[in-house]
């Protein structure tokens, strides 16, 4: 009978690590699907990067009142992380709260600091969820099914899982003196506000709720860390990585396509080295054509809409949205990756690029403005993806706009976009040239 | 030779005599082609002229950067372009290039050296702002702009895509008239609603034009002067005003035409 709760955790913990290991495994997979893109220069930069913007959120606080209502549950999350430990040597271990004879004095502080922590978090998912639902905020307010779905769950269970540590701290409390298996600890400051609510019952009852509340805040846990992978709370983790493998070249610069110089050049009867090599496609047709940096956004993207907020062709109604641009290429690699485990063909559905996704009206509308890529709170580049997909359609398909063929055509004949005879160049000096100065 | 006519020397021309300038002045197809901007191509070329700086053109050896047909994915095009460009400039031995189109400006700074033209490239707000600092260009005070209120629209492709917010601002501030900033500027500037080849096409259907919406809030700041650092910000602005029916009271100049109007060219 002893060993019953050991087990049953060591089973809970069990499920739990086998079904984040697979979706791990399949998120990696899917990002592995894409292209190879050397991200491996100036380690010292991108270190800088990952601290200041990802570890340091430094691109939240352009707006103080979301920053600081997310800086507390990320550093909620981060140290009430440290408490999950006590519970998981707890809960294989038999044991109960191991820490506190080692750490004496220190272990009350640390718990009391926990609870601060805790309903800073209770505090700001409250104010998040009346954000999301009740002020009219925008960028928020305009997604809908799953998306706006999945970012009211989160809130929602992240209370409850707080609710529950207090409680169980307020249990606990109580239970201090009365049943020997709880170790004196002193009292906890927010949880105390709790007790009175316990104080009739019974010891059999104060136990039941303690472990009850312990259960429910370990599994919640270890269900919100696989729940986590399939939701935009992805971020949690990739924020790391994705800041860590972003652009360092200046927003501006286009990234060259090597496999179209070494055609030029031939063409141009430059030395061109190697011969051209067999070149799969020209741009971007489907999420497989993009780079595994560009997935790895995908996946990275916390739908918070501050880059669709900023995009001018968004602003003024167009139908382009760069959030929208992140979101369907995490549904397109996400339902390959599916074709590819069920044995079918990896390219089944709708292409990336395709009324179904993105259509062309979006990727035509871009300015290429680089405001969604500033305002990226993680680091992603959605005008990278549009550009691809541009590509595709100027090169592969010839289906650009008929304005942008005409442009093309001139300046491949007028050396400029407008039709003006190339002799003309130079005319505007004319009236200079001898002009009194 | 004498020195009081304005002068526009060639690259041909110039190394023809065997000698070098020191600076490449790259004019763009808008700066060659587009009425208004010519008007910004010549007031960059007298204050060039007045400072006695050495510098050249290609003129009819000029041709497109290739930037918009890159923009719209016509990446061979562009590396056309590009190499034939590069093969001319490096031709002259060019070291040093300043342009006053952010777009040429960002692709041959940013674009070129990966195919073999490497130069030291800069904006003309950039290079104004030193003739400024290092005293070649003194401004006039009591001049046509002191105290009058100035905003400067950012420029996607120098700001955003390379960081250059504060030349255009400080150039703005020498003239001892009263900068006055939108509610969207420097790295949260809007577009003026060209770049990325839409100067290029009609825009795909809203419910508004972005120039428009960009218009407003410059008009909104009460500036009688919106100053701009790049052709295609320049049309979009100056069509925004039309449409706004105030060009009689709000003008739309480029930072050249400032200076040179300040001095008198
Ligand atoms: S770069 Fe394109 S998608 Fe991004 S904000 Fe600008 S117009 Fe919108
Ligand atoms: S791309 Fe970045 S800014 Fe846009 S919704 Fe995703 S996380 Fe937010």
């Amino acid at each position: 009978m002893e060993y019953i709760s050991q087990i049953a955790f060591l089973l809970v913990l069990a499920v739990a690590a086998y079904f984040l290991a697979q979706r791990i495994g399949s998120i990696k997979k899917n990002i592995n699907l894409g292209k190879e893109v050397d991200r491996s220069d100036n380690s010292g930069q991108r270190w800088k990067n990952t601290f200041l913007i990802a570890f340091g959120q430094q691109k939240m606080f352009k707006k103080f009142i979301p920053a600081i209502l997310h800086l507390m549950i990320y550093v909620g999350f981060l140290v009430i992380n440290l408490e999950v430990l006590e519970f998981i040597i707890d809960g294989v271990a038999g044991t109960h709260r191991i820490f506190a004879p080692i750490l004496g004095d220190a272990y009350t502080v640390a718990i009391n600091v926990f609870e601060f922590l805790a309903v800073a978090v209770l505090v700001s998912c409250v104010a998040f969820l009346l954000r999301r639902n009740v002020l009219n905020v925008k960028r928020l307010r305009s997604l809908s099914g799953w998306p706006k779905l999945d970012g009211n769950l989160i809130l929602v269970i992240e209370i409850i899982l707080m609710f529950a540590i207090l409680t169980m701290n307020a249990t606990d409390m109580l239970l201090q003196g009365k049943d020997e298996h709880y170790v004196q600890t002193g009292s906890f400051f927010f949880s105390s506000f709790l007790t009175p609510l316990f104080e009739g019952m019974s010891v059999d009852a104060l136990v039941f709720t303690e472990r009850f509340a312990w259960w429910f805040h370990i599994i919640g846990i270890l269900a919100f860390a696989v729940y986590v992978t399939y939701s935009k709370h992805l971020h949690i983790f990739l924020a790391f990585p994705n800041t860590y493998f972003a652009k360092l070249t200046p927003n501006g610069q286009m990234n060259n396509m090597d496999e179209v110089t070494t055609e030029v050049k031939s063409m141009l009867g430059m030395d061109a080295g190697a011969p051209p090599a067999e070149v799969a496609r020209l741009g971007a047709k489907d999420a497989t054509d993009l780079t595994w940096v560009n997935l790895m956004n995908a996946y990275s993207c916390t739908e918070c809409g501050r880059c669709t907020a900023e995009c001018p062709a968004n602003l003024t109604g167009k139908k382009l949205s760069p959030r929208k641009i992140m979101m369907d290429t995490r549904d397109r690699i996400d339902e390959i990756g599916k074709n590819i485990k069920a044995g079918k063909e990896a390219e089944s559905g709708s292409p990336l690029f395709s009324d179904d996704y993105i259509s062309a009206e979006e990727l035509n509308a871009c300015t290429s403005c680089n405001a969604c890529v500033e305002a990226c709170p993680v680091s992603i580049n959605p005008l990278d993806i549009i550009l691809q997909g541009r590509r595709y359609m100027a090169m592969e398909e010839s289906s650009s706009p008929q304005s942008w063929n005409s442009m093309f055509q001139n300046v491949e004949t007028s050396f400029a976009p407008w039709k003006f005879p190339p002799t003309d160049r130079f005319k505007w000096a004319d009236k200079l040239k001898g002009e009194e100065k | 030779m004498s020195d009081s006519t304005y002068k526009v020397p060639t690259m041909q021309e110039m190394s023809a005599k065997g000698e070098a300038p020191e600076v490449l002045f790259w004019v763009g197809c808008a700066g060659s082609f587009d009425d208004r901007y010519k008007a910004v191509t010549i007031a960059f070329t007298k204050i060039l002229n007045k400072v006695g700086i050495n510098f050249a053109v290609l003129g009819p050896e000029e041709s497109c950067t290739g930037d918009p047909a890159r923009r719209a994915g016509n990446e061979f095009l562009f590396q056309m372009q590009a190499m034939s460009n590069i093969q001319v400039l490096n031709g002259y031995n060019i070291k040093k290039i300043v342009t006053a189109c952010p777009h040429c400006f960002n692709t041959i700074k940013n674009e070129y050296p990966e195919l073999g033209g490497n130069y030291d490239v800069v904006h003309h707000s950039q290079f104004l702002q030193g003739l400024i600092n290092e005293g070649k260009v003194t401004l006039k005070d009591g001049g046509e702009f002191k105290g009058k209120k100035i905003t400067f629209h950012d420029s996607c492709y120098l700001g955003r895509a390379n960081g250059v917010y504060e030349a255009p601002r400080d150039v703005i501030k020498a003239l001892d008239a009263e900068l006055v900033e939108m509610k969207r500027c420097k790295t949260k500037g809007l577009c003026c609603g060209a770049g990325g080849a839409q100067m290029f096409k009609d825009a795909e259907k809203g419910n508004k034009e972005i120039n428009i919406e960009r218009t407003e809030e410059a008009l909104e700041t009460g500036a009688e002067v919106i100053a701009a650092g790049c052709p295609f910000c320049m049309t979009m602005m100056g069509d925004g005003v039309k449409n706004k029916e105030r060009e009689h009271n709000v003008k739309v100049l480029d930072l050249a035409e400032l200076i040179a109007k300040n001095q008198g060219l």
